[in-house]
């Protein structure tokens, strides 16, 4: 099996996997970051979005082979302990029902506002509209993304 | 605070108290009855057993409070509602309590479940009462130690002060009060006095989930874990004749591929009293073993199976007619028969009827279904996401012919229920593959296997018939016609039945193979779309005004009182007061049309009202009013979620949630055919609750099932059709819209 070095969160790891492996189950089953959740496989519903150099980017969707040299970010390296403006605001509006679905939401949310910090209703309601969310806690998600915009502006 | 003297109890047996080895105090109760007499108490923590207590609150020297919560969290809130109510009546700073998850104990206890909006009902008495004799022990022993009456001493924020001003800790006094006997009676607090209750408190496990901790069934590890990928049949109707499994096997993360189906068939033909959460196919099934889900995954697809038929391979044109055929026919069991419908349609001016559909609808938990399972000789270890762990342990020792209390259960956190986990027939799978390679696996379902190989909500048709007279309603005769199984216990008497002198229910089904089961607010979730879409129709065939026609019903129903009722019809009429006023009702702006609904199920009282505008032809859900009365909200913050929740996805399931079978097999496996809502299809929820001081009731159900019927009745408004057909997207005449 080939050999991968990759960059998360500031970190090199190397894994042996086929190249076809889905990023997503490299995280979750070989390196242990279980934040990136597995929701669909096919790029529908965002439950495992990552940054790769700061873009939102569905794991399910990007292979292994591809990931190298990249700078990955998943949920787990947003920030050091939970500090990062739109973690924040999740927590000031207390987004999450079940949660499964958030820390997809999250990096969207985060990606999203790191290109454009001062959105309208319109835009934040078109960016976040790749995520879903199966307890629809649509109302809340769209608050907190506009908390964290304050937050951040 | 001043403790009132309006409700006080006596009856202490549900209640024990023990010091604990490590210090501190430990309190053990049972949330829903008496324990036995001999009960017995844990001295140390770790030997917690859950046998006659379901749940313990433990308070260290520090005065901290660990609180062990029954109960699965499914994202209805629970973890954080229930300690909240313990720690109101035991006085303490929420930030001082921690929560702990507590095991399954597998014997003598009761409803560890969720399901049913039931967790804060049942549980309100229990434990306010738990929490208030914890505070009245604390209090004893102040003033013992002060040699002062403890009617004297106040409590604020886990500290007691006597009638000089003196002051001790719950720390300072909770070993005197672990040897102290449980007191008889307690006075639980005032609701006007409450401090934690009422109050937005956020999710206990918030800090865990906004920075990705392991926490869901998923995210569960253990030492030298395989996970495995089953391969069920493709179609309802199919089983497993022969497989080729050589392109699997020849895959490098690939361990082993095994078959499974025998434990289950032996399960289901030899084991009498089967439970309800069983809903088990009797096919094998080809389980490919791998380093990881990817390489399970992977290997599964290089399966080649042969399937052969079993039963009728069916196909939802069958299921329309099936379903309308017993609409017309006369083979129905009554389920209420108030007077005499067929006089009183005989004797009608007018008579309106209407037929209403819905079909399947798959459960679609953001987390797809999966368990852990080790199974050794000592012991079976299963954990991960399930609403009815009881029944789940239960069956898995029938299944593998073990001892109860070989089993061991740990709930993790669920990504969603609605139902769907209330079957454990991927519990039973993950201990049946486990007992088969002697070793810790992870079952994990994809997308594909969870939509395919589903519980779903059964396909439901309904005939509702309504005779007017001299401008009244008359009579009511509602036909149910369903796939599977019927309304059950009480939903036969919800309104508007009382409401109408000549009133009948009648239900039959057909029976399938497609598995089906409960989905959130299981029945109501159609039954009230239909019949408020009706009432609306109805009204403006009577020529009436459709809020003063359901005011007049209600004050029916307050001048003949019926026992067999559960909803309040004070209480209906108060939040459909609540909803028309919040919503403007009537005085929209230009191109706003409105839809209004009212319901009553799970023991709390809903009116809606949809506002939606047209967009390039399509009608498009603004706002939704949604006036509750569900006594008490324990939890604002998460209350406010459940309700927006619970609209919303009702939105999305009447517009859009489309499942239908060909041949057995179902014709959507993934979200590029299946649409759930998103964000921009979203309305904002408004919403406004019933000021009172009742017992709280479930929020989890209640919201969903008025919804469809307000839409239905706002595009009505918009457009003059009458929607009676969902998903009304497909309705619409118009293309159905993805994504």
């Amino acid at each position: 099996m080939p050999t991968f070095n990759l960059k998360i969160n500031n970190e090199t790891h190397t894994v042996e996997a086929d190249m076809d492996t889905p990023l997503l189950w490299v995280l979750r089953d070989k390196i242990n970051l279980v934040g990136t959740k597995f929701g669909c496989g096919i790029g529908q519903c965002g439950a495992c979005t990552i940054h790769v150099d700061g873009n939102a980017m569905r794991s399910c969707l990007l292979q292994v082979s591809q990931a190298e040299g990249m700078n990955i970010t998943t949920i787990e390296g947003l920030s050091k302990d939970g500090t990062h403006p739109v973690q924040q605001a999740w927590k000031d509006i207390d987004v999450p029902q079940c949660g499964y679905c958030q820390s997809g939401q999250i990096m969207t949310a985060s990606a999203f506002l790191g290109r454009n910090p001062n959105p309208s209703e319109e835009e934040i309601r078109n960016a976040m509209h790749g995520n879903i969310c199966r307890c629809a806690s649509y109302n809340s998600i769209e608050k907190a993304v506009k908390v964290a915009s304050e937050k951040l502006s | 605070m001043t403790p009132s003297k309006k409700i006080t109890f006596n009856r202490r047996s549900f209640l024990k108290s023990s010091a604990l080895a490590s210090g501190g105090i430990l309190i053990g109760f049972n949330l829903f009855n008496a324990c036995k007499p001999e009960a017995k108490m844990p001295v140390d923590i770790s030997q917690l057993n859950y046998n006659d207590f379901n749940a313990f609150i433990q308070i260290s020297d520090e005065g901290k409070v660990t609180i062990y919560s029954p109960n699965p969290e499914i994202g209805q809130g629970v973890k954080t509602s229930m300690p909240m109510i313990i720690a109101e009546e035991l006085d303490v700073a929420w930030q001082d309590v921690y929560v702990v998850q507590g095991k399954l104990d597998t014997k003598n206890y009761t409803r560890q479940v969720a399901g049913g909006s039931q967790s804060i009902r049942h549980g309100w008495k229990p434990l306010r009462e738990t929490g208030a004799t914890a505070r009245q022990m604390l209090i004893n022993a102040a003033a013992a130690k002060w040699g002062v009456d403890a009617s004297e001493c106040k409590t604020k924020n886990g500290v007691i002060t006597n009638a000089k001003g003196e002051t001790l800790s719950y720390g300072d006094v909770v070993k005197d009060a672990a040897l102290l006997e449980v007191p008889e009676k307690v006075t639980l607090k005032d609701v006007k006095d409450f401090t934690i209750i009422g109050k937005g408190k956020n999710n206990v496990d918030i800090d865990k989930l906004i920075t990705g901790k392991p926490l869901f069934g998923m995210d569960y590890k253990a030492e030298g874990m395989v996970y495995a990928s089953v391969l069920r049949p493709p179609a309802f109707g199919q089983v497993l004749e022969s497989f080729d499994d050589s392109a699997a096997r020849a895959l490098p993360g690939v361990i082993d591929v095994i078959t499974i189906g025998e434990k289950a068939r032996t399960y289901l033909s030899t084991v009498k009293k089967k439970s309800w959460t069983v809903q088990l196919s009797g096919s094998d099934k080809v389980v490919v073993i791998g380093k990881t889900t990817w390489d399970t995954i992977k290997g599964k697809k290089a399966i080649k199976a042969v399937w052969k038929n079993d039963s009728d391979l069916e196909s939802t044109e069958d299921h329309d007619k099936v379903l309308l055929d017993i609409l017309d026919g006369k083979k129905f069991k009554t389920r209420r028969k108030d007077g005499n419908v067929k006089k009183a349609f005989a004797n009608a001016d007018k008579v309106l009827e209407r037929v209403y559909e819905s079909p399947f609808l798959p459960h679609n938990t953001m987390e797809p279904m999966n368990f852990f399972a080790n199974v050794t000789p000592e012991k079976v270890h299963l954990v991960g996401p399930v609403q009815t762990p009881e029944e789940a342990a239960n069956v898995v020792s029938d299944l593998l012919g073990r001892n109860l209390e070989d089993i061991e259960l740990e709930m993790t956190r669920m990504g969603g229920g609605f139902g769907r986990r209330l079957y454990g027939d991927f519990v039973y799978e993950a201990a049946e593959i486990s007992s088969v390679i002697n070793k810790p696996v992870k079952m994990v379902s994809t997308r594909e296997d969870d939509m395919t190989t589903g519980v779903y909500r059964p396909a439901i048709k309904y005939k509702i018939a309504a005779s007017i007279k001299d401008g009244k309603l008359t009579g009511y005769h509602l036909k149910e016609a369903a796939v599977n199984s019927n309304m059950y216990g009480l939903i036969p008497n919800f309104f508007p039945a009382a409401a109408v002198e000549n009133f009948q229910v009648d239900t039959a089904n057909y029976k399938s193979n497609i598995t089906t089961g409960a989905w959130r607010a299981p029945y109501t979730n159609f039954l009230a779309s239909a019949e408020q879409t009706f009432f609306d129709e109805l009204a403006e065939v009577m020529g009436v005004d459709r809020i003063k026609l359901h005011m007049d019903l209600l004050d029916n129903v307050k001048k003949n009182p019926d026992p067999k009722i559960e909803y309040s019809p004070d209480r209906l009429q108060d939040v459909i007061k609540l909803a028309v006023e919040k919503s403007n009702w009537g005085n929209t702006a230009e191109g706003v049309y409105q839809g209004f609904s009212v319901y009553y199920c799970h023991n709390s009282h809903v009116a809606e009202v949809a506002d939606i505008v047209m967009e390039n032809g399509l009608p498009v859900v603004k706002k939704v009013t949604c006036a509750v009365d569900c006594g008490v909200v324990v939890n604002p913050l998460g209350a406010l979620n459940q309700i927006k929740g619970g609209v919303i996805d009702g939105i999305g399931h009447t517009m859009y949630g489309d499942f239908a079978f060909k041949d057995g097999i179902p014709q959507s496996n993934n979200f590029n055919s299946y649409q759930l809502i998103r964000m921009g299809q979203t309305p904002k929820v408004d919403v406004h609750f019933i000021e009172n001081d009742l017992d709280p009731t479930g929020l989890g159900e209640p919201t969903l099932p008025p919804i469809g019927a307000a839409v239905a009745n706002a595009i009505y408004a918009a457009t003059g059709k009458r929607l009676t057909k969902q998903p009304y997207i497909n309705n619409l005449n118009l293309d159905k819209v993805l994504g």
